[in-house]
C-alpha cells in the first residue's frame, strides 16, 4: 500500500469521495447564488445583505466554503506529488513540496477562517 | 519510405538522436511497421528492438510509432503515416531505455506483480480443477486476453509521473480480472492493497490506455468497476 505523509486522508478512496460531494455542493452554491442574480438583476446591497443574514443562507455558505477548502486541499496535493517529485526535480523535491504544500495549506485556513468571518461576523 | 529512429546506446551516446534512413517498401503492399524495421536492420544492422510472434500475440513489439503507442507487427503503415511523410520510431514512452527501442520493464513488472496476479483460494481443491459457470466465465472476457505489451502504461500520464506508486492501467486491468473471478476468495485482500491514493486512485479517466491497446481492451472500464467495489466495500 503506497501512502504519503502529507496526505491527510490516509485512503484514495475518501479523497475521490471528498472530491465528489465537494464538487456537487460547489455547483449546487454556485447556481444557488447565480439564480439570484438572475432573478433579481438590479440586487441592491440591502437586498443582498438581508440575503446573508438569514442562518439558512449562512449555513449553506459555510458548507460550501468547506467544501471549497476540501476540494482546493487534494486537489493541490494531488497536484504537488504529480509534478513536484524526485523524478521531475531531482533531490530538492521533497523540501519543494514540503514548501508548496505548508503554503497551500496555510493559504487555505485563511481563506477559512476569513470566510468564516465574513459569513458569520456581524 | 523514410524512416526515423531514435537511436541511444547509453555505453557510447551522450544523448539520444533520432536518426533517419531511407528504407525501399514495395509501392504495391501496405507493410506492416515491424517489416519496415527489419528493411531498416538490413540496411544498418545496429539498430536494436524487441519482437517475437511477429502477430500481435507475444506483445514484444510495443513502441511509439509516429506519437501513438502500438504493436509495430501489426500496424500498417497506411494507418499511421500519410503519404510522403516520415514514419517515426521511438521507444515506449516514460520507462529507462536500454538501447534504442528497447526499454526496461522492470517498473512495468512490478506494479503487475504487486496486483498478485494469480488465483487465490484457500479452499481445497477439488480432484480435478475448479469449475466455474459459462456466465461467471464470461465475466472474464476482455480482462484476459492482455498480452501486456505496456503500450497503455506507458501512454498513461499518472503513470509518467508516479510510475512507483501508481499501478497503472495494465496492472489493474489484471487487478480486476482477478477480482471478478467467481474461484478467487481473496477479493477483500485485494481490495484492502488498492485503497490508497495512489495505486488506483491515480488515475484521472483520461483514457489514452483505451485508445492505444492492440487488442482493444478497456483499463478504464475495469478501473471504474474496482473504483465501485472498493466504495461498496466500505459503506
Ligand atoms: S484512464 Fe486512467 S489508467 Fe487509463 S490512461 Fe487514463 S489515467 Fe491512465
Ligand atoms: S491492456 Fe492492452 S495495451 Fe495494455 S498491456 Fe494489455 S494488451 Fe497491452
Ligand atoms: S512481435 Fe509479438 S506482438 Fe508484435
Amino acid at each position: 500500500m503506497v501512502t504519503s505523509a502529507t496526505n491527510f486522508s490516509r485512503t484514495g478512496l475518501s479523497d475521490w469521495l471528498v472530491q465528489r460531494v465537494s464538487a456537487v455542493i460547489l455547483l449546487a452554491y454556485s447556481a444557488f447564488i447565480f439564480g439570484i442574480f438572475l432573478v433579481n438583476p438590479d440586487l441592491d446591497y440591502a437586498q443582498w445583505s438581508t440575503l446573508f443574514d438569514s442562518t439558512a443562507v449562512r449555513i449553506f455558505s459555510l458548507i460550501s466554503l468547506l467544501a471549497l477548502c476540501g476540494h482546493a486541499w487534494i486537489g493541490m496535493w494531488t497536484v504537488a506529488t504529480d509534478y513536484l517529485t524526485s523524478l521531475q526535480l531531482g533531490a530538492s523535491a521533497t523540501a519543494v513540496r514540503l514548501l508548496f504544500q505548508i503554503g497551500c495549506a496555510l493559504l487555505i485556513t485563511v481563506y477559512l477562517l476569513w470566510g468564516i468571518q465574513i459569513f458569520w461576523g456581524s | 519510405m523514410l524512416v526515423s529512429i531514435y537511436r541511444y546506446n547509453p555505453e557510447t551516446d551522450l544523448k539520444p538522436a533520432m536518426v533517419d534512413i531511407e528504407v525501399d517498401v514495395p509501392a504495391d503492399r501496405d507493410l506492416m511497421v515491424l517489416d519496415v524495421l527489419n528493411l531498416a536492420k538490413e540496411k544498418d544492422t545496429t539498430i536494436a528492438y524487441r519482437r517475437s510472434c511477429r502477430e500481435g500475440v507475444c506483445g514484444s513489439d510495443g513502441m511509439n510509432i509516429n506519437g501513438v503507442n502500438g504493436l509495430a507487427c501489426i500496424t500498417p503503415i497506411s494507418s499511421v503515416v500519410k503519404p510522403g511523410k516520415k514514419l517515426v520510431l521511438r521507444p515506449l514512452p516514460g520507462l529507462p531505455v536500454v538501447r534504442d527501442l528497447v526499454v526496461d520493464m522492470s517498473m512495468f513488472y512490478k506494479q503487475f506483480e504487486k496486483v498478485k496476479p494469480y488465483l487465490i483460494n484457500a479452499t481445497p481443491a477439488p480432484a480435478i480443477e475448479r469449475l466455474q459457470s459459462p456466465e461467471d466465465r464470461e465475466k472474464l472476457d476482455g480482462l484476459y486476453e492482455c498480452i501486456l505489451c505496456a503500450c497503455c502504461t506507458t501512454s498513461c500520464p499518472s503513470f509518467w509521473w508516479n510510475p512507483d506508486k501508481f499501478i497503472g492501467p495494465a496492472g489493474l486491468l489484471q487487478a480486476y480480472r482477478f477480482l471478478a473471478d467467481s474461484r478467487d476468495t481473496a477479493a477483500s485482500e485485494r481490495l484492502a492493497g488498492l485503497e490508497d491514493p495512489f495505486s488506483v486512485f491515480r488515475c484521472r479517466g483520461i483514457m489514452n490506455c483505451v485508445a492505444v491497446c492492440p487488442k482493444g481492451l478497456n483499463p478504464t472500464r475495469a478501473i471504474g468497476h474496482i473504483r465501485s467495489m472498493l466504495i461498496e466495500q466500505s459503506v
